[in-house]
This record gives structure tokens, sequence and C-alpha cells, in this order.
């Protein structure tokens, strides 16, 4: 027996030894329990609670859960965010997509111009979101004066345009979603353009030669080979579109009203601003079950695909 | 042997000893602990930590220790401190149902009576004493009034000669000179949407004045809803003047301070604020408008309303508790250093700050600024105080009143289906 076989039957017996594996795992294990785990189960904990330190905590059942389903305010919350994630998720991914064939199909990936143009695109993924979001308020500003955007209606002489964008709920929407969109496109442009390179460039030329050229190439050649990516990206965006949070903030506060309030923001005025813990909670479970369920849908159609 | 033995005993004795007294300094070193959101060298720690200072330098176990918080964590943070127990001697908390929260759960100590054992009650304004027990249901004086604000319409002096204007006596006569201003391209008021506040102050103006200063307290009782008329029409004004731009465009992105930049830089000509705001009409770098042309006029009165102009909307700002469980560690101390700083507290903070504050000032600076003044004579006047819109209101309702008065003031919700909403709230809160 080899010195090195009988390492390897010794590395067996360790690893099938559960005393062995415990001192292993435990270390990550008991962080990721005291980080993770442990706050979301005293957190579940909290939600059949109402009340706050101050004045004490009364067991209620599923009254949070019941409360929740007839609040208008969380199902404003609710409404908002999926609608925010139905919109931010494709534009990011289809604008990454895009981008994406731009830097493999049209530039030449060692030319000082792609590396430029990625980079630019790339650069609000490092952006630190109040800046952005500060910038974004500064673009659609309307008083004391106008905003860049303003300003370029001004010019235009399109005075019928010109508004408060951040001072009504419906315009508010389309910025703080075209503003998530444009900071993270450029993360997904990176992810896909990484599978599209890894699709090996005979197929790419052999499907050519047999007259795929432009859209089709795109839509019977790349678009499914991407298949995988595209859910594994899905789940991304939609995790980060459906917990948004420090964006809107910064942006809208939520407002005007209540109009730009996502369920996170919600959830965290119930808790921390108006004392209700048990109620805030709840929120923070039901929005935990959503992205849940979000990812464990499509994970199953990345599991069909494969 | 024995000399060992002598010197181990000799050492261990010093050892106690030296622990002794240690722990002795350090039972009597009193901390005056103040967790506020105002930075050290401005407003009130600045005053109570110089006040402070003096009396340490003749009582060397007072200890001063000044945490700041951002006032957007600052309820968390003291709910927090309280759960534990470990509340600061002093601490910035709001006053009404929050600090009614805190009196509950024997939190917060009791002033109108230590004041009185102290002998320092008479150096509080009898008149703010009684706004900050009203709105603590009249448990007592839980809250230091550590400033004291009047509330008010400042307005440009210059552009109301310009067009022929002067003060308002009535809502009506208001509203004609808010036309008036419009019609000749000036915004009528200066209001910050993203603060929200601002615009519920406009409501409560109309019906202090419909209902006279305890309206908000019947409204709590239930004698009262604010789906009655007189609040109708309060929010049907701020719902119309929003829609003729009144506001002037893009109200709910204008924060406290570009608002009051529309103000003092001319651009609009009337302003509702509170007086903590002279700290800037003060300051010539801030006020393009000069201080010689700002004036300032009581809410108007309203038909059939039973308020007068003798009475105002007072408060004290955002107040500062003492914390009953410090105190209790050391009444007679604590209680002394009390007595030096709130003696000195009004006379202080006129002459450093040119504040305003709830405290008696004995010596009155020569030169106090002009508004300042007019603010000062403007107080000694008041007959009857009113409470802001929100103050017995709880967080939840505090915001439903907030966030849909800016849809109010742009027009997308209506005066009814406002009031509507508040009243749902204030029902929730009184059947908890």
């Amino acid at each position: 027996m080899s010195l090195l076989e009988s390492g390897d039957h010794a590395m067996e017996r360790i690893l099938r030894d559960w005393k062995y594996v415990f001192f292993f795992v435990a270390p990550a294990l008991i962080l990721y329990s005291a980080l993770l785990l442990v706050p979301i189960f005293w957190s579940m904990g909290y939600s059949l609670f109402d009340g706050f330190p101050i004045s004490g905590f009364r067991f209620m059942g599923f009254g949070n859960y019941l409360r929740a389903w007839k609040d208008q305010d969380f199902l404003r919350s609710f409404w908002f965010s999926a609608k925010y994630a139905l919109v931010v998720t494709p534009g990011q991914i289809g604008l990454g997509f895009l981008l994406s064939l731009l830097y493999f199909l049209v530039l030449k990936r060692a030319s000082r111009l792609s590396v430029l143009i990625r980079t630019l695109v790339f650069f609000p993924v490092v952006l630190p979101t109040v800046a952005v979001a500060q910038m974004f308020v500064k673009l659609f500003e309307i008083t004391p004066q106008y905003g860049l955007v303003n300003a370029i209606l001004d010019v235009l002489g399109l005075d019928g345009w010109i508004r408060p964008f951040l001072g009504r709920g419906d315009t508010a929407f389309w910025v703080a979603a075209s503003m998530n969109i444009w900071t993270a496109m450029g993360f997904y442009a990176v992810l896909l353009y990484s599978g599209l390179l890894d699709i090996p460039q005979e197929l790419i030329e052999s499907a050519r030669l047999d007259g795929a050229s432009g859209w089709n190439l795109v839509r019977l050649i790349i678009t499914p080979l991407l298949r995988p990516l595209f859910i594994t990206s899905t789940i991304f965006s939609l995790n980060g579109t459906l917990k948004v949070f420090d964006q809107i903030l910064a942006l809208t506060g939520g407002g005007p009203g209540k109009s730009t309030t996502p369920l996170t923001l919600y959830m965290y005025r119930t808790a921390f601003h108006y004392n209700q813990y048990g109620y805030g909670s709840t929120i923070a479970v039901i929005l935990t079950i959503e992205c849940l369920l979000v990812t464990g849908i499509l994970s199953f159609f990345r599991q069909k695909t494969e | 042997m024995t000399q060992k033995v002598l010197k181990l005993a000799g050492l261990c004795f010093l050892f106690v000893f030296l622990g002794a007294l240690t722990f002795s300094a350090l039972a009597r070193e009193i901390t005056i602990h103040y967790l506020t959101v105002q930075q050290e060298n401005e407003g009130w720690p600045k005053i109570i930590k110089a006040l402070t200072e003096e009396y340490a330098a003749q009582n060397p176990n007072i200890k001063w220790k000044y945490e700041y918080v951002p006032q957007l964590d600052l309820m968390q943070r003291v709910q927090l401190l309280a759960a534990a127990d470990s509340l600061p001697l002093l601490f910035n908390y709001e006053s009404g149902a929050p600090l009614f929260e805190l009196i509950k759960a024997n939190k917060v100590l009791e002033l109108e009576s230590t004041f009185k054992n102290l002998g320092i009650y008479e150096e509080l304004n009898p008149g703010i004493v009684g706004v900050l027990k009203r709105l603590v249901n009249d448990t007592g004086l839980y809250a230091l009034p550590l400033e004291m604000n009047i509330e008010g319409f400042w307005y440009n002096k210059k552009l109301f000669a310009n067009h022929g204007l002067s003060e308002p006596q009535t809502w009506d006569e208001l509203a004609e000179i808010a036309e008036k201003l419009h019609q000749a391209g000036i915004q009528p008021f200066a209001v910050s949407g993203i603060q929200k506040w601002p615009i519920t102050r406009l409501i409560n103006g109309y019906v202090i004045r419909k209902y006279g200063t305890d309206v908000m307290s019947r409204v709590i009782k239930g004698e009262l809803k604010v789906n009655d008329a007189g609040f109708v029409e309060a929010a049907r004004w701020i719902y119309e003047w929003g829609h003729k731009d009144y506001f002037g465009p893009g109200v709910n992105t204008l924060d406290y301070g570009p608002a009051q930049d529309l103000f003092l830089q001319g651009k609009a000509a009337i302003y509702y604020m509170g007086s903590w705001a002279l700290r800037d009409f003060n300051n010539p770098e801030i006020n393009k408008i000069g201080i010689e042309n700002i004036g300032f006029f009581n809410v108007p009165l309203v038909p059939g309303g039973v308020g007068t102009l003798e009475e105002w909307n007072v408060n004290a700002g955002l107040t500062t508790s003492i914390a009953h469980a410090k105190f209790a560690e050391n009444p007679e101390a604590i209680g002394n250093w009390m007595k030096y700083v709130f003696s000195h507290y009004g006379d202080r903070a006129m002459k450093e700050l040119g504040l305003i504050t709830g405290f008696r000032v004995k010596e009155m600076p020569e030169e106090v600024p002009v508004l300042t003044k007019m603010v000062l004579e403007k107080l000694a006047t008041v007959k009857g105080g009113a409470f802001w819109f929100e103050a017995l209101f709880d967080a939840r309702t505090t915001s439903v009143a907030w966030d849909n008065a800016q849809l109010l003031a742009i027009g997308t919700m209506t005066p009814e289906e406002y009031l509507g909403e508040l009243q749902k709230a204030i029902d929730e809160q009184k059947a908890k």
C-alpha cells in the first residue's frame, strides 16, 4: 500500500467519524447560526407577539399575520415591491444581456475601447448607493433650480413635461426603477458576458456558416446556451429588487406619501419607528417566505433545464 | 519567615487600602451623561456643559459626558436603553405620546416636585410648563423646556409693501394675499414637503382657530373627530393652495433648508415656522433679505372660530428628560448640580446663544437681536398655548398624518380621504 493510499484511507476514516466532522464544521456552523439562523428564528418568534421593549410583549398567536392581509399599507407596499421587481429585474437582465452582446459580438475583446466601455458600464456597481441616489435627486430636481432633465426639457421647449419627477408617486416610481436598472445592468452584463465567453467559438462559426446571423444567432444559439445563467441572474436580481431598501430610502424616502414604500422600508418603519417589533417581524417573515418561494420556483426551472 | 509574613500582610493591607480609596472615589464620582441630537458646541449641550464645568470646578466629583445620537435613531436608542435600565442621566426624547410611554414605565423623573424641593421651581416659565404637562395627560412635568418656541407666519415685509399688502387678520385675508402674490408671479408660501410637518402645521393653524387650542386633546379624547367640518375646511385650503401652486412646484422635493432659503432669498413671501428659525434669520450669511425685512404674524382668525389672536402655537422643541433611576442613585448630589445649572440656564442661553428658553432670564443682555426681542414681546402676551398637530399621536398615526399630507398638498388625495384615513389611524391608536 502506497503512502498516498494510506493517507487517503486515514482521511476517509476521519471524515466518517462525526466527531472530527463536527470539529471541522463547528466554527463555521456556529458563526453562521449566530449571524443568520438565530436572528431569523428570533424574528419568527417575535412575529407571534405584540409590543415593544418598554411596554413589554403580549402573545397573540398568528394575529399579526392576519392583520397583514387587512393592512392597506402592507398591501400597498407588497404591490409596490412586486411591481418594482417586475419592472427592474427584466430591465437589469435585458439591458445587461444587450450590453454583453455588444461586448461579445461588436467590440473586439481586447481592444481599449471595449475595456473602457465595460469599465464605464460597470462603474455604477461600485458607487455608493447614497451617492447615486443623490445624483438622481439632482438630475430630476425642479426647485430651487431645474436639474439636468428638467433643464433639457426647458431648452427643448417641452414645458408641459417639466415636473417634480420625485415629488409625485407615478413618476418617482420610474425614476427609482431607472436608477436601479442603471446601477446594476453593468453587473449582469459582465455575468452574461462571462457566459458568452464560455460558448465555443466553433459553435458560433458553424452556426454562421449554416446561415444564422444577427437576431437568429442570438435567438437560436446564444439564448438557449445562456439559459442557466439567465435563471441564476434572475434569482440574484429578484432577491435584490424584492429586498430593495437603501436606494429607495436615499432617493424618495418612500414618498411622496407611501407611494414608493417597498415592503422592506415598511418593515423597518413598523419595527423601529412605530415600535411594533412583532408586526415588523411578521412583515420580515413574509418577505423571507416570498423570496424563498421565488428562488425555489426559479431553481426548479433551472434543474429542469439542466 | 515572620518578616516575610509581615511584609505580605503589609502589602495586602496597602492593596486593600488603595482599592477602598479608589472605590470610594469612584462611588462619589457622578457623571452628567447627556445623550442628545445636538452637537456638543451648540444649543443645549453647549450651555449645560459650560455650566456643569463651572460647577465641577467647585465639585470635582462631577464629570461631564456627552454622547451624540442622530435624530433618526433617537427614539429607538432611548427605548432600548430604557428597556435595559441603562438610560443616561439626561436624554432627548419627544414630548407627547412617546414620553408618556416612558413615564408609565417609571423611567423618567418628575420635575415639578423635584424643582420645588430644590427651590428652583420659579425658574420655569409657567406657560410652557402647562403645555409640557398637558402633552403627557397632565401626569406631571417630565421634560425640561431647554428652549421655547412660538410658531407663526414670517413674511417678507418688502414684498408685502411692494404689493400693498398688510398683515392679515383673517384666514380669508391670508388667502387673498396669497392669490395676489401668486398673480404677481411670487411664490406665496415656502413649505418643506420632505419634512412633511410644515404642511400639517397649516392644517393645525386653521383648526386651533376654529375649535380652540385644546382641539387635538379633544380629538384624542374622542370628543371631536378629524373628519368634522372644520377639519375638512382646513384640509381643503391646503388642497386648493397646492392645486393653485401656492407652495411652488415640487413642494414634496423641498427639504427644510432649501424651503427656508426660498424665503430668506426673497423667492417666497410667507414662511410658517417656529422661532427656532431665528438662529438662521439672525445669520446674514443665510438671511439675504435682511432682518429688517422680516415680519411675523399669528395664525389669522377663521370664520365661526373660537380661537383668538392671543393664542399661539407654543412648544419646547425636542425636550430633554432626566432618568429616574440615575437620579435616584444620588439624589442629593445630582439635585445640587441641577440647582446650579438650572438657576443659570435661562440667562446663559440668552446671553451666549440668544436662545429663548422656558427658564427665567434674570438679566437681559443689552444687545438682543431685533427679531429675538420681538418674539420675546409676543411671548409675553401669550394667553393660551396650542400643541402642534401630531403632539398627541403615536408614531403610526403621526406617519399617516405626515405621509398623506404630502399627497394632499399636491392634490392626489382629497381632504375627505386624508381626514378619513387619519381618523381611522386615531381610532386604532385609541383602541390599543
